[in-house]
């Protein structure tokens, strides 16, 4: 799966991880009493700033809040409608500045940097006999399973429209429910005859 | 249940729930043909099926896989802004959800099995994930609760009451053809 992560060797690939998260929960914190026009527009110009400061490629990365457009657009509209144009606006730019700011760290750290940034956070699991290193393998397993599933997915497709010339259809959830179910059996039953999830090595708690 | 299956069942239905917020959109012809995103189908169905104990870890499991910047939430989105965004708030409540639709479901494990999936997934699957997403909406879009409310959740009730009842209906064939893997019953 294509991650957000854009490599490259820019300053901010060379901040650490969690400098970075603790400067962005900070950040967030800060900004709360500051509701004007004009610093929120100033947060949104500092924050296209930085992508800007990595270059064309992270210009073209400013993209991935599209998907958030309409939802903007629908926030802005409420807005107007009550007839409150600035605070639509204000609203409008702060969310796009954030949601960017936060963004800027999944383009600029890897994502072994940023699960390495956090694993003290799973320390605590450790009471509930759940290792980092399971973390990481599930991580990895979710990873792996979601282009399968997709795949899957796509066969069963392709198998309705031969049938019914239509596309898509939610008669094809319970079999692809089905098909995914099975295929959890078999690779919990790989990962137990290779040694379960924590390995050979240590104690061996499966 | 070993551990190891409990893992792979947390990673396979956070997987679950990331593939059907990618798969093309489902258009139903009962519904006048809306397209609805399957995702939250997905957020139920792991409480359905695992429980609110490996149903909710499946969920928390996916939401930091989208904070690590991979793009699965329904349509492609994901990175640590999410959680910035205006439906950061839905994102707690398919955390929350999951747990609630485990818990009703195991509550309600001497039930006919739909009606438990109906019940669990309108409690859980709904209500939970508005009452924490549209206060979070109206908070970041500056919105009085009931303008939140008229945006953010009475659009999605009719879809998301259709995704209840398809829940419904996966959980009932999976419950037929291979009842070991709703760990809510057994």
């Amino acid at each position: 799966m294509i991650s957000l992560y854009m490599a490259g060797g820019s300053w901010a690939h060379k901040l650490s991880a969690r400098a970075k998260l603790v400067f962005l929960f900070v950040l967030s914190l800060l900004i709360i009493p500051f509701n004007t026009l004009w610093f929120s527009a100033l947060l949104l110009v500092f924050v296209v700033g930085l992508y800007g400061s990595l270059g064309k490629q992270g210009l073209e990365k400013l993209k991935a809040v599209r998907p958030l457009l309409w939802m903007m657009a629908i926030i802005f509209l409420v807005h107007v409608f009550l007839g409150d144009i600035e605070q639509g606006i204000i609203a409008v730019l702060r969310l796009l500045a954030m949601v960017l700011l936060a963004n800027f760290i999944s383009i600029t750290t890897r994502m072994e940097a940023l699960m390495d940034a956090v694993e003290p956070l799973f320390r605590p699991l450790r009471v509930f006999g759940i290792s980092p290193r399971r973390v990481s393998l599930a991580v990895a397993l979710v990873i792996r399973f979601v282009p399968i599933l997709l795949a899957v997915y796509a066969s069963l497709q392709e198998a309705y429209k031969a049938r019914t010339a239509r596309a898509n259809s939610w008669r094809l959830l319970a079999p692809f429910a089905l098909h995914a179910i099975k295929m959890t059996d078999h690779v919990a039953e790989a990962l137990t005859a290779r040694g379960g999830a924590d390995g050979f090595s240590g104690e061996n708690k499966s | 249940m070993s551990s190891d299956r409990s893992l792979v069942q947390i990673a396979f239905y956070a997987a679950l729930i990331a593939a059907l917020g990618l798969v093309p959109k489902i258009e139903l012809g009962l519904a006048g043909g809306i397209p609805i995103t399957a995702q939250s189908l997905g957020v139920m169905l792991a409480g359905m099926m695992l429980g609110p104990v490996r149903g909710g870890l499946a969920v928390a499991l996916l939401l930091f896989l989208v904070a690590l910047g991979l793009p699965f939430l329904a349509g492609g989105r994901g990175g640590i802004g999410m959680f910035y965004g205006p439906t950061a708030g839905y994102l707690a409540g398919y955390f929350v959800g999951a747990i609630v639709v485990g818990a009703i479901m195991q509550a309600m494990r001497n039930v006919n099995v739909v009606v438990a999936a109906c019940v669990a997934g309108v409690v859980g699957g709904i209500v939970v994930v508005h009452a924490l997403g549209v206060p979070v909406l109206a908070y970041k879009a500056g919105l009085t609760l009931e303008k939140a409310v008229m945006v953010g959740s009475l659009p999605f009730i009719p879809g998301d009451l259709i995704k209840v009842v398809l829940a419904a209906i996966v959980v009932r064939t999976v419950a037929r053809g291979l009842p070991s893997a709703i760990a809510t019953r057994s």
